[in-house]
């Protein structure tokens, strides 16, 4: 059992825009994805470790990205539980600047819908500095 | 070192069960920022049908990470953190994450692929309950960089 989806899958067309949001993460939301996750590898939270292996700076953890891209659409559906598959390439890092931080832009569209399985595809566009880093962000929801 | 071919086909022991606790689901909820209340607020879950709080989809990882760290401890893997890129990741539930749930996870090396230094490692961790159904299977690709 699941809360309604808040949206008719009969009602979407591919190519349908359905939410778009924008992040700004700052090096204090790194440090509370590395306690929450686990994930305490030095170059999210370090400058001087980020520079001794040739990064840029202080990089998002891939999956603090991964992990908010897809929130604008479990706030579309208005169910996590909806999310059956989630998938996505790491194709560009995320610099999170000591002071000024960095801008996550999300845009998620309609990809492909199944009226028979009661599901679609959502694709994410996932942008940062006028780039995407995420590639291949597919998002399946279950509307049964 | 390079990464262990014969890593392929590996099979390692399941990781000792992980109890999903409900503050646990709301500390990684913020850090995702979910602000669904059926992750954050129990009777708003039971009031959509679920046990207790639901977990947000990339939760898992919480779970695979004791899967990967088996991975990186093999003695003959040939894989060293500092020298890991992680190039994709995938989640494929069978059921959503509850607060209740005791997880565990098995994890498999499904193929160890070279691309000139570098070595492409899929890493399937699949994560079951406490009665052995099938909860999620997180996939992960390792890019591994060669030697300097």
């Amino acid at each position: 059992m699941a809360a309604s989806p808040a949206h008719a899958l009969a009602s979407l067309t591919v190519g349908d825009e359905i939410a778009t949001a924008s992040y700004h993460l700052d090096r204090g939301n790194l440090v509370r994805y590395a306690g929450a996750s686990g994930d305490f590898n030095a170059i999210h939270y370090r400058d001087d470790i980020a520079a001794e292996v040739g990064l840029p700076g202080v990089l998002a953890h891939g999956m603090l990205t991964m992990g908010l891209s897809v929130q604008p659409v479990v706030d579309w559906i208005g169910d996590p539980g909806r999310v059956f598959d989630y998938q996505v390439k790491f194709t560009r890092p995320v610099v999170v600047d000591p002071k000024t931080g960095a801008q996550v832009s999300v845009s998620a569209k309609v990809g492909a819908i199944d009226l028979e399985a009661q599901t679609a595809r959502v694709d994410l566009t996932v942008t940062y500095d006028e780039a995407t880093v995420l590639g291949k962000a597919q998002v399946q929801l279950s509307f049964s | 070192m390079a990464v262990n071919p014969e890593l392929t086909g590996r099979t390692f022991p399941p990781t000792a069960p992980y109890l999903v606790g409900r503050e646990k689901i709301r500390e990684f909820s913020r850090a995702v920022f979910a602000t669904n209340p059926i992750n954050l607020d129990a009777a708003a879950a039971q009031a959509a049908g679920y046990a207790d709080v639901v977990a947000p989809p990339t939760f898992a990882v919480v779970i695979q990470e004791g899967t990967l760290s088996q991975l990186l401890a093999e003695p003959d893997s040939g894989i060293e953190l500092t020298r890991v890129v992680h190039g994709s990741q995938q989640f494929s539930y069978s059921r959503p994450i509850v607060a209740g749930d005791e997880l565990t996870a098995q994890l498999s090396i499904d193929s160890v692929k070279t691309l000139g230094a570098n070595a492409m490692v899929t890493a399937v961790s699949t994560i079951t309950d406490a009665t052995g159904a099938h909860v999620v299977t997180a996939t992960s690709m390792l890019v591994v960089g060669g030697d300097n």
